[in-house]
């Protein structure tokens, strides 16, 4: 259609593609006021559920009503956290049937729960049946926002019966409602002895400008934080707003010197591996198992200070296909024979205390190397402290709101991010 | 045709395109400001009050993180040109009949994902790697040297992942260019300097003009090259968006960063286009 003069385009049309005058006001005033009501109305909703730890006593029975087995468990771990050749996992297939697809896509809690986040809380799969997540920020998260099953303790009878005291009434999850422990770690510092010398025994070694450039830390708020508290004295369990700034203060003295290389998630492991860092804040099992793969030598050291101790715990996302297996799977790993050949590879803190007895018991058949490396590890500290190892541990802080939660974050965010 | 539907066919004329733009660009864009204008957090979720101290204490807070970004955008565009003109330069007037070939061989590493290619940089790069370790056992180089984790290694990234962004354009402008015009420039007593300062290089600078508008922008914003390549040093404004988003689900802080990086590329745009509109620019040279 060709415009002749009387057909030309309403102005409305015009002033899409032309500069235009007419109207303008008018048309602002109510382009306005319908982007107000559009901000307003794109809110996003929250599920959370803050306060209700326990769920309702008909919430089990509710959640596990009708649920069945599909026989195929897909199961979110971490990396370094099992023998790439699974045989715990296979020898749970070949007794159950239940086949299980196990992948390592968790690196650091923050990312993963921001990534399930959107399908959790419209009520999607996430693809995982089970996954083992670390107390602190994100578990509270998980937990308030009404993420996790409640688990059936019907279905659990070898956690009761092989689960450490301990291990049932930890604070972030007491009476186990949500979650049981898969492996408890420290956090310590892990150095490489060919290009540092001198022995490393404090935190404050992790601020030293002989180390320029070659020092890591973890990008997890949490850990960084309670390191800045551990170096100045503070306890981070008991932590106040005004210890964390004054951490934050100390951690940025480290980075404005440029005595770190950088903040990471798991990854740390291999820029230790790499040459990048040459001294790093870690987790105890990792440098074990990185030297038992690679032939590294690499040293754990739980500084003078203190470290920190946490436990990675398996959960059950409530929009889960299959929690009938995922539970099933859960008791399975709390079998002696399970659990001391799972802790053995891993050299994390075992929540089965009979595992120590089965290793010894195992290490007795062997000869050679393989017995005096069961036996050390039977033995090692690292996977059955004693109590007064965990004098020199500290435990995370409990956020008691969000809005404490929050004040935290903004203090420790800034310097992970540059 | 009724005249009714002669007056409203305009109308259904812009129709496929505005709604592509009203459900792709508007609806997020609203979406995405309105975040920015709320309060709250991930658990209890976040309700729309109109909160703009967002803006100002997120500004505060990675002020200096977008302060590098734009000089590293900025330095890194000024070393594409500085590369990319020789190469177009070469390819358009002395690759002849194997042109397509050049052209082909400049993009052929782009067929490879953007952020595997970084990675394996980081690999060739790596502290004790097969470059530097060598050399760091003959001595030449400190033990503690390294390339990974410097601002050099992070605008050098830049530099590699746009470098055809940069060449296409500018090759582009070259290749059009009528040989004869050079010729008459020389027949006219021009020795080749100054044909190609006031000839070729007035021609190009249209090239060069599309060219830094495609790297300036994305490399200010590019998140993938300093996270991998970098350090906590050299954290850019796309690295703490990315993480507010995506670690910590603080999305009114992540949405007003994003504002502001908009606003601010937006302006610099402007302020370019028009201190150095191409036009403007042709006047001056050809002076």
């Amino acid at each position: 259609m060709p415009p002749s003069p009387r057909n030309l385009p309403d102005p409305m049309v015009r002033g899409l593609t032309r500069q235009r005058l007419g109207r303008r006001d008018a048309l602002r005033l109510s382009g306005l006021s319908a982007l107000g009501m559009a901000l307003a109305a794109c809110g996003v909703e929250g599920k959370g559920n803050p306060g209700a730890s326990a769920p309702a006593a008909d919430a089990v029975a509710k959640y596990w009503a009708g649920k069945t087995s599909t026989k195929k468990v897909d199961f979110a771990c971490w990396p370094l956290y099992m023998d790439p050749k699974q045989p715990e996992l296979k020898k749970f297939t070949a007794e159950t049937g239940v086949k299980v697809n196990y992948q390592e896509v968790i690196q650091e809690m923050g990312p993963w729960f921001a990534k399930v986040q959107p399908q959790l809380s419209a009520g999607q799969s996430i693809g995982y049946d089970l996954m083992v997540i670390t107390n602190g920020i994100q578990f509270k998260q998980f937990k308030d926002s009404g993420f996790l099953a409640p688990l059936d303790h019907s279905k659990l009878p070898t956690f009761a019966k092989n689960a450490a005291p301990a291990y049932k009434n930890e604070a972030f999850d007491p009476g186990n409602v949500y979650s049981v422990p898969w492996a408890s770690g420290i956090t310590g510092i892990a150095y490489d002895p060919k290009r540092i010398t001198r022995p490393i025994t404090k935190l404050a070694d992790l601020w030293d400008p002989a180390f320029k450039g070659k020092v890591g830390m973890f990008s997890d708020t949490q850990e960084l934080g309670n390191f800045g508290m551990m170096v100045l004295g503070l306890n981070p369990d008991k932590s106040t707003a005004d210890d964390w700034r004054a951490a934050a203060d100390k951690l940025k003295e480290q980075k404005s010197q440029r005595i770190i290389r950088n903040y990471y998630d798991q990854s740390y492991i291999d820029a230790l591996g790499k040459g990048e860092v040459w001294i790093t804040q870690a987790w105890s099992g990792d440098v074990f198992q990185k030297n038992v793969s690679d032939g590294t030598n690499f040293k754990f050291v739980i500084p003078e200070e203190g470290g920190t101790i946490w436990t990675d715990n398996f959960a059950i996302p409530s929009t889960a296909a299959n929690p009938v297996d995922a539970i099933a799977l859960m008791d399975f790993f709390y079998r002696t024979d399970i659990a001391a050949s799972l802790a053995a590879y891993i050299n994390y803190v075992t929540p089965v205390p009979s595992a120590q007895e089965q290793m010894k018991q195992d290490a007795a058949k062997l000869s050679g190397d393989d017995k005096a490396s069961l036996e050390d590890i039977a033995e090692s500290p690292l996977v059955f402290p004693a109590e007064s190892d965990y004098a020199k541990l500290h435990y995370y802080r409990d956020f008691a709101t969000a809005a404490e939660q929050q004040e935290y974050q903004r203090i420790f965010e800034p310097i992970v991010l540059g | 045709m009724s005249p009714v539907r002669r007056v409203l066919a305009p109308y259904f004329l812009i129709l496929p395109g505005g709604l592509w733009l009203l459900l792709f660009f508007v609806v997020p864009m609203v979406t995405m400001l309105s975040l920015s204008l709320q309060e709250g957090d991930i658990v209890n979720g976040y309700a729309f009050t109109g909160h703009w101290q967002t803006y100002l204490d997120a500004i505060t807070a990675y002020e200096e993180q977008l302060v590098r970004s734009l000089i590293y955008g900025a330095l890194a565009t000024i070393a594409l040109i500085v590369i990319a003109f020789p190469v177009a330069y070469w390819i358009a007037f002395y690759g002849g009949r194997h042109k397509p070939t050049y052209l082909f061989l400049l993009l052929l590493p782009f067929f490879v994902s953007f952020v595997l290619r970084t990675i394996s940089w980081r690999q060739i790069l790596t502290d004790d790697g097969f470059v530097l370790g060598p050399l760091k056992d003959i001595g030449l180089l400190g033990s503690s040297f390294h390339v990974l984790g410097t601002p050099f290694a992070v605008i050098a990234g830049l530099v590699y992942n746009f470098l055809p962004f940069m060449v296409l354009p500018v090759y582009v402008a070259l290749e059009r260019i009528d040989p004869r015009v050079v010729e008459a420039a020389r027949d006219l007593y021009a020795d080749p300097a100054t044909a190609f300062r006031k000839v070729i290089l007035p021609l190009a600078l249209p090239g060069v003009f599309a060219g830094v508008l495609m790297t300036f922008v994305p490399a200010s914003s590019d998140y993938v090259n300093s996270a991998v390549l970098g350090s906590s040093s050299t954290t850019m404004i796309g690295q703490v968006i990315q993480a507010q988003y995506l670690t910590n689900s603080d999305y009114p802080t992540a949405s007003a960063l994003s504002f502001t990086l908009m606003a601010v590329l937006l302006i610099g745009v402007f302020a370019y286009a028009r201190a150095l509109g191409t036009e403007d620019v042709m006047k001056v040279a050809a002076r």
